[in-house]
């Protein structure tokens, strides 16, 4: 008797999303599928209008990470425009970037992970959550309210506002950066700093608390995709795609971001908004690839800074090859905080980063740009076309955490199949599900839109739909 | 995510207020008599209405937050393309298997709109996002028992 078992909504994301867990005649885990519920078809919706409009309306896509779509929509209108922006602009969007990589990152492993991490993944659902976290253990609690506020301040006093800001323009940014907030924001990383170092330490001491997540949290082989720079280094804003494979082999070197349709293919599944990209040669669902910070610091050989270096060399050392186990996109987004600090205060100390000359000016040349980034959950592409007149007449947008949709349906079925025991449901089996989502820090508003509340109500259904069992997480 | 940036004022709001839910909590099911819900978001699908419906039936002061729930915003320019247009783009040009998602996820609604236009709003934050601080200042008024107002803080946009 075909049964299936719904967690709706799954919680503790950004974004809507449920869960079904389908069942096989004798109860065990036949298949699992994660539902993104929302659309809004920014692609078609930008038509006509005048493509310098983009960077401001394309970071609506998002809440926690407009920077990233800032910043590659400003690239592909940037490709419009033929300019190579000033020098000091770019690190300048580095710095804005590395802030939201930080209060990004922040975000996750705090807010919406750590009561998994730290209350434990089977503790009371009324209070695991931050709240919970702030009566428990305020310490860290407090550390990553500190750390997320400072990325979000260091995006305030560069680009005027935390949320949706509009100073990365097409050709640069609007304004330069003023000595006074220079050095605010370096007096800040060194707090910040001491913070990503304590949680570093703290969170590697209690991984082996979590041996069988981290063998079951979507640890498989897949491909990883990401940005990389001329050395192999770690990359977040420009250099090239590299791809590597399950063994750590390249298949892509250096591909420009450009040449994606070449590469990634989409295809697209009847039961979710979301859309799957899968690596072409491999073909669809063959080609699987991981984005985000595991497959950042799987491809990058180095990362340029020094406590970095450590961090990173250590996470090389959990596994021969890359790192396999999605539960590792905790670590990884904790080393890639201490990254991103380190290299915001080389940019900083560089006399560069206060140069007034921070955009160029131009009207448009190319009548398709293509602008790639990094955002804090993986590899984000803007693909745009515009008329003679500089309107947009089409779009195509391959965001972080579609690239991580096949993966993240991957690990759910793998959870699901460790954990949930269908004769008996307990709440904490669900929660190790949900969890897997968590880990790769999906941002589903980046693929559809906004905010919604449903019940949750796990129930085993007959085929003729009759409730055989039913568990609700709260009354 | 603004709510968010109230930061260390978090702390305080935590002891006043309990969050019984939320995106940041598990608790799944929208519980009754809440006392104040801030709702994001315009109404784009059925299953967007369902809950909005929800939420009112079952809170005495809602919050229409921000202006995509104000005005229905960005997500409302999908409006004049209709919802045909923006699936064919999305799922029918550009995927190896075309075909436009109809199971499981909720049907969209022909057209974005605001929360107004469904349910009794009590409280209007424009913003995109509202600051943090009009966000505090909605909530610390509602907690004395004032109506908020808001407007030196708050700008559409």
């Amino acid at each position: 008797m075909p049964r299936e078992i719904r967690i709706d909504p799954v919680t503790r994301i950004e974004g809507h999303a449920k869960i079904t867990i389908y069942l096989d005649d004798h109860d065990q885990v036949r298949d699992a599928q994660l539902h993104i519920t929302q659309f809004r078809g920014f692609e078609k919706f930008c038509e006509g209008r005048p493509f310098q409009e983009m960077p401001s309306l394309m970071a609506r896509i998002c809440g926690i990470c407009p920077v990233s779509h800032l910043l590659a929509s400003a690239k592909a209108c940037d490709a419009l425009m033929a300019v190579q922006i000033p020098p000091a602009a770019v690190k300048l969007r580095r710095v804005l970037n590395l802030a939201q990589i930080i209060q990004s990152h922040a975000l996750s492993f705090f807010h919406l992970s750590s009561p998994d991490l730290l209350l434990g993944l089977d503790s009371d659902p009324a209070k695991r959550h931050i709240f919970g976290v702030l009566e428990a253990h305020p310490a860290l609690a407090k550390d990553g309210i500190r750390l997320r506020q400072f990325g979000q301040q260091v995006i305030e006093w560069l680009a005027g506002k935390r949320i949706h800001p509009t100073w990365v323009v097409p050709g640069g940014v609007s304004s330069p950066l003023s000595t006074e907030h220079r050095d605010q924001i370096l007096a800040g990383i060194p707090e910040a700093i001491e913070i990503a170092q304590r949680t570093l330490d703290w969170f590697k001491g209690i991984l082996p608390k979590f041996k069988e997540e981290i063998e079951t949290f979507g640890n498989f082989p897949s491909l990883y995709m990401g940005l990389i720079d001329a050395d192999g280094g770690w990359e977040h804003y420009d250099g090239g795609v590299r791809i590597i494979d399950a063994t750590g082999k390249i298949l892509a070197y250096q591909s420009a971001g450009s040449d994606y349709p070449q590469y990634i293919g989409e295809a697209v599944e009847p039961w979710s908004y979301l859309k799957f990209p899968f690596y072409k040669p491999l073909g669809y669902p063959q080609g699987l690839y991981r984005v985000g910070p595991l497959a950042r610091l799987n491809i990058a050989q180095r990362c340029g800074t020094q406590r970095g270096a450590q961090e990173l060399t250590q996470f090389k050392e959990l596994q021969k090859g890359p790192v396999s186990s999605s539960f590792h996109y905790h670590l990884a987004r904790l080393v890639e905080i201490l990254i991103s600090l380190e290299k915001m205060e080389k940019l900083l100390n560089d006399p560069e980063i206060l140069s007034p000359h921070v955009r160029a000016v131009a009207s448009a040349n190319n009548f398709e740009g293509i602008g790639v980034s990094e955002a804090p959950r993986g590899i984000l592409f803007h693909h745009y076309k515009i008329n003679e007149q500089g309107l947009m007449t089409w779009a195509n947008l391959i965001i972080a955490t579609g690239h991580n949709n096949l993966a993240m349906n991957f690990g759910i079925l793998q959870a699901a199949q460790h954990f949930v025991k269908a004769k008996k449901l307990a709440e904490g089996m669900l929660n190790r599900v949900e969890a897997v989502i968590r880990t790769y820090d999906p941002c589903l508003s980046c693929s559809t839109h906004a905010l919604g509340q449903m019940p949750l109500l796990v129930q085993l259904v007959s085929k003729d739909g009759e409730v055989l069992d039913q568990l609700q997480r709260h009354k | 995510m603004s709510f968010l940036d109230l930061d260390q004022r978090l702390l305080s709001l935590a002891v006043q207020a309990e969050l019984v839910y939320s995106p940041l909590v598990d608790i799944k099911e929208f519980p009754k008599g809440v006392d104040v819900a801030l709702v994001e978001g315009a109404v784009s699908s059925t299953e967007d209405l369902e809950k909005i419906k929800n939420v009112r039936a079952r809170t005495k002061i809602l919050v229409a937050l921000g202006d995509c729930a104000v005005t229905s915003n960005v997500p409302s320019m999908r409006n004049p393309f209709g919802c045909e247009a923006i699936c064919q783009r999305a799922y029918l040009e550009n995927t190896v298997n075309p075909l436009v998602p109809s199971q499981v996820v909720p049907a969209l609604l022909p057209q974005a709109r605001p929360i107004h236009e469904f349910v009794k709003v009590d409280v209007f934050v424009q913003g995109c996002p509202p600051s943090s601080d009009a966000i505090y200042q909605t909530l610390s008024e509602i907690l004395e028992g004032r109506p908020p107002i808001l407007a030196p803080q708050t700008r559409f946009g």
